[in-house]
């Protein structure tokens, strides 16, 4: 290593970009609404990804309750049943998971971790903020549309997506193939900043290999969510084509009714193609920056270096590869040639050694640490275990052999709750209890958080764990009455009232958690810059919360990697990034 | 999707190289403010913008792939009838590599700083870029008044389609153009600001005129004939 001659300055690379020029707000309404400030654009599309979020929650319920009760409430026949089941789908996934990882986490931490000021482009940022919430909006609006929004099932499969039979074909439908167009443009707007910024606006000495994880993670599923999302646009263009000019992209010749519709030779494989081409990739564009987050939250409240960096980041890069060639397994039922079945089995198998290796860093991160059980270290723990759990899960259903049988039964709604539903949750609450004192400058009640976080965990896992075994009994998912059927013992009914009754109450009880999150606002504790006594960028901002340009006269120069913890014979127990190394210290 | 496979390799060799000389082999806990790690750059960084146009192609990119990717899978369908080209859409393709000439020269002027040059160069260039619109609008009414509809067959379905997708690209590049003339009128903007806004309209305009010509090849079939002679050098 090189001993360090003259100013500490001159330690770090020049600066790869000039100063930008920020946009300053004048009025309440440019500094708050119309704002160009990345900080405040992502509050914005946190909010709305948690509004929504909660409709999909109640949603979810009416779900339960039909399966728990069937019938008891008039309410809710199988119309309403399989709305319910679309939107809470659709919801969740797309308009909850990937706005609030990519557009809330990435914008705001994205700046304040690599130095910057700002997003590159914050004018495209803020426009893709009001296309989101304008995507979100018509979707919403789409109950309120005659015939109420689409039944088709999330994943919107032609042809029965746009018969007449299912729920919403007058508007719903169109409202739905619509709103997610919006979506994806929204979306590379934002997209192109997170990609962008990381890119070109780190600061000085903030070179690829000293990103925290957490950047790794969004940026990564940035990259990956623009080249995915063009299979869904390219998707829901055609089929909205279908839909409203009887062109035949998808739809093959069909008699609805008895009657001959003008459909001919149209091909259904063909959507599903496109549609799990971005499918799949989805999944992981919600897992990166769980990961990412998750290596964060477990590095600083174990006050220990995480384990492994280097083959962190390049799992990351080698998932989001990966995750790019396995969308067939979602299609093992559609009658495909098997060679081409054996050929995903094995890259969807072959996913699972990177993400084991993340597992076992983090756990090897954990070994002997001096870990401090808070509420963002509770749930990153949380999601440690959950994500294995769903992770196995995946590897049965990875094999074609396997997956047939269970493919049409609750084993699959188990799955992939506890793998995209449950583990990214656990992370977004774990983000929020750790970010929050740097977002309002005051901490979240402690006691709160904990009985938040244990009501939480063990009910999810007394909800999905349950459904895990009704799914090997052979119970069929999206059916909307089971009916009578011999194959289902009636202790099975039992247990979904228990499912149910769980998710009701675990559901209310996320009142504990928004109860806390505004009561602070006013009359938690004051924080101060760095309450969880960190390295990364963010907690060294000269202003709690940080001010408009985040950085006040100087950018920070970065002189080491994020994750100085514990290192010997320093004075603290952690070195923040932007602390200029000791003359003499280095020398080796 | 061998389109995509395609598509997918060109994009990860370049983000493999960029990870590569960015040094993803570092190890970054040994390399505390070291100085020697920084060799210094001989290159300015290419400026933001440039960047972000770079990825917004890859998506662009992306996009066409998918739909040449659904032409392909749906075309081996029995019921596909190609519709009969209209003659104007050869003159289009002319108009379009005459526009794409024209933007490079706009672009060899501002760098020059000829500002009478640079306007009428753009000003041309944005001329035939309409007059191409108008003209694939004219090839649509013709494909109409020759009774081929939308709904008609799959492969009228996909010209509309891939044509319609590329306009509307070229239109917003339009929007993008008309910006540049107006900075060009603005007399306060410096040179160097102008060339790098004229250089992203003819990088964009390239990779649109690439595009068409792959989507002219492929609609009206000669994209076949092309497929055979490479597989014949392969084999």
């Amino acid at each position: 290593m090189t001993d360090l001659t003259g100013r500490t300055e001159d330690a770090a690379p020049p600066a790869e970009v000039p100063e930008m020029e920020l946009f300053h707000a004048h009025s309440f309404l440019t500094k708050y609404v119309f704002c160009q400030d990345a900080k405040v654009i992502a509050i914005q599309y946190a909010g709305t990804a948690i509004a929504i979020g909660l409709v999909a929650l109640v949603l979810s319920w009416v779900i339960r309750i039909q399966l728990a009760f069937p019938g008891a409430v008039a309410l809710i026949d199988a119309k309403v049943y399989y709305q319910a089941v679309t939107m809470h789908g659709m919801i969740m996934v797309v308009y909850m998971l990937t706005a609030i990882f990519l557009g809330g986490f990435g914008n705001y931490l994205i700046p304040l971790m690599v130095g910057a000021r700002d997003m590159v482009f914050p004018f495209v940022n803020m426009l893709s903020y009001w296309v989101y919430l304008l995507a979100t909006l018509v979707l919403a609006a789409s109950y309120f549309a005659p015939g109420g929004p689409s039944g088709a099932g999330w994943t919107l499969y032609p042809p029965q997506s746009i018969l007449t039979g299912t729920p919403g074909y007058d508007y719903g439908i169109v409202m739905m193939l619509a709103s997610l167009i919006l979506f994806i443009v929204g979306f590379t707007m934002g997209g192109l900043n997170y990609v962008v910024t990381v890119l070109q606006a780190r600061t000085r000495g903030m070179t690829l290999m000293r990103m925290p994880l957490t950047v790794w993670g969004i940026f990564a599923a940035a990259v990956m969510a623009l080249l995915a999302f063009p299979g869904l646009f390219v998707a829901c263009v055609m089929l909205l084509l279908d839909r409203t000019l009887g062109t035949s992209f998808f739809m093959p010749a069909i008699v609805e009714f008895g009657e001959h519709k003008a459909y001919v030779g149209g091909s259904p494989i063909l959507f599903q193609h496109l549609f799990w081409f971005f499918g799949h990739p989805e999944v992981y564009i919600v897992a990166l920056p769980a990961f990412g987050i998750v290596s964060d939250l477990i590095s600083v409240h174990a006050r220990k270096n995480i384990f492994g960096y280097r083959m962190m980041v390049w799992a990351i890069i080698a998932i989001g590869v990966l995750s790019m060639v396995v969308w067939g397994h979602h299609m093992y039922v559609s009658g495909m040639d098997p060679l081409f079945g054996f050929f995903f089995a094995v890259t969807t198998l072959a996913i699972a050694v990177p993400t084991a290796l993340k597992v076992y860093n983090w756990v090897i991160t954990l070994w002997r640490a001096d870990i401090s059980f808070t509420t963002p270290m509770l749930f990153a723990l949380g999601f440690l275990v959950t994500f294995v759990n769903g992770g196995l899960t995946g590897l049965y259903l990875g094999n074609v052999i396997v997956d047939v049988p269970l493919s049409a039964t609750l084993f699959v709604v188990a799955h992939f709750h506890m793998v995209m539903g449950i583990a990214p949750v656990l992370v977004i609450f774990g983000a929020i209890y750790h970010w929050y004192p740097k977002i309002t400058g005051r901490m979240m009640d402690e006691t709160l958080g904990k009985v938040h976080f244990w009501i939480t965990f063990l009910g999810a896992y007394a909800i999905f764990f349950p459904m895990h075994y009704l799914g090997v009994l052979g119970v069929p998912r999206r059916f909307y009455e089971l009916g009578e059927t011999a194959f289902v013992p009636d202790s099975a009914h039992l247990l979904n009232v228990s499912i149910t009754v769980l998710a009701l109450v675990v559901g209310f009880a996320q009142a504990i958690f928004f109860y806390n999150l505004f009561t602070s606002l006013k009359r938690g504790k004051p924080a101060g810059g760095n309450p969880w006594r960190a390295a990364s960028l963010e907690w060294q901002t000269p202003e709690t919360p940080p001010g408009h340009g985040n950085w006040g006269d100087e950018p920070p120069i970065v002189y080491r990697w994020a994750y100085a913890y514990s290192v010997p014979g320093a004075p603290e127990d952690y070195i923040p990034q932007n602390e200029p190394p000791i003359r003499g210290e280095l020398s080796s | 999707m061998s389109v995509m496979g395609l598509l997918f390799v060109v994009i990860a060799s370049i983000a493999a190289t960029w990870l590569w000389r960015q040094g993803v082999l570092q190890a970054p806990w040994l390399q505390e403010g070291e100085v020697a790690a920084y060799s210094g750059r001989a290159v300015a960084p290419p400026p933001a913008a440039k960047v972000g146009l770079g990825v917004f192609l890859a998506v662009a990119a992306c996009v066409f792939s998918l739909m040449t990717a659904a032409y392909f899978m749906r075309q081996s369908s029995p019921d596909w009838r190609t519709p009969p080209m209209p003659g104007v859409l050869l003159l289009n393709t002319l108009t379009l590599i005459a526009s794409s000439v024209t933007i490079q020269m706009a672009h060899f002027a501002a760098m020059q700083g000829a500002r009478e040059r640079l306007e009428a160069w753009l000003v041309a260039s944005a001329a035939l870029s309409l007059l191409f619109v108008m003209g694939q609008l004219w090839a649509w009414r013709e494909l109409i008044a020759a009774g081929v509809y939308a709904a008609g067959n799959p492969a009228n379905a996909f010209f509309y389609l891939l044509t319609g997708a590329h306009g509307l690209h070229l239109i917003g590049g339009l929007v993008a153009m008309a910006g540049a003339i107006g900075k060009v009128r603005d007399q306060q903007r410096t040179p160097e600001s102008l060339a790098s806004s004229v250089e992203l309209c003819a990088i964009y305009w390239h990779f649109l005129l690439f595009v068409w010509l792959l989507l002219f090849l492929m609609l009206t079939g000669r994209a076949d004939a092309l497929g055979a002679i490479c597989r014949r050098i392969l084999s």
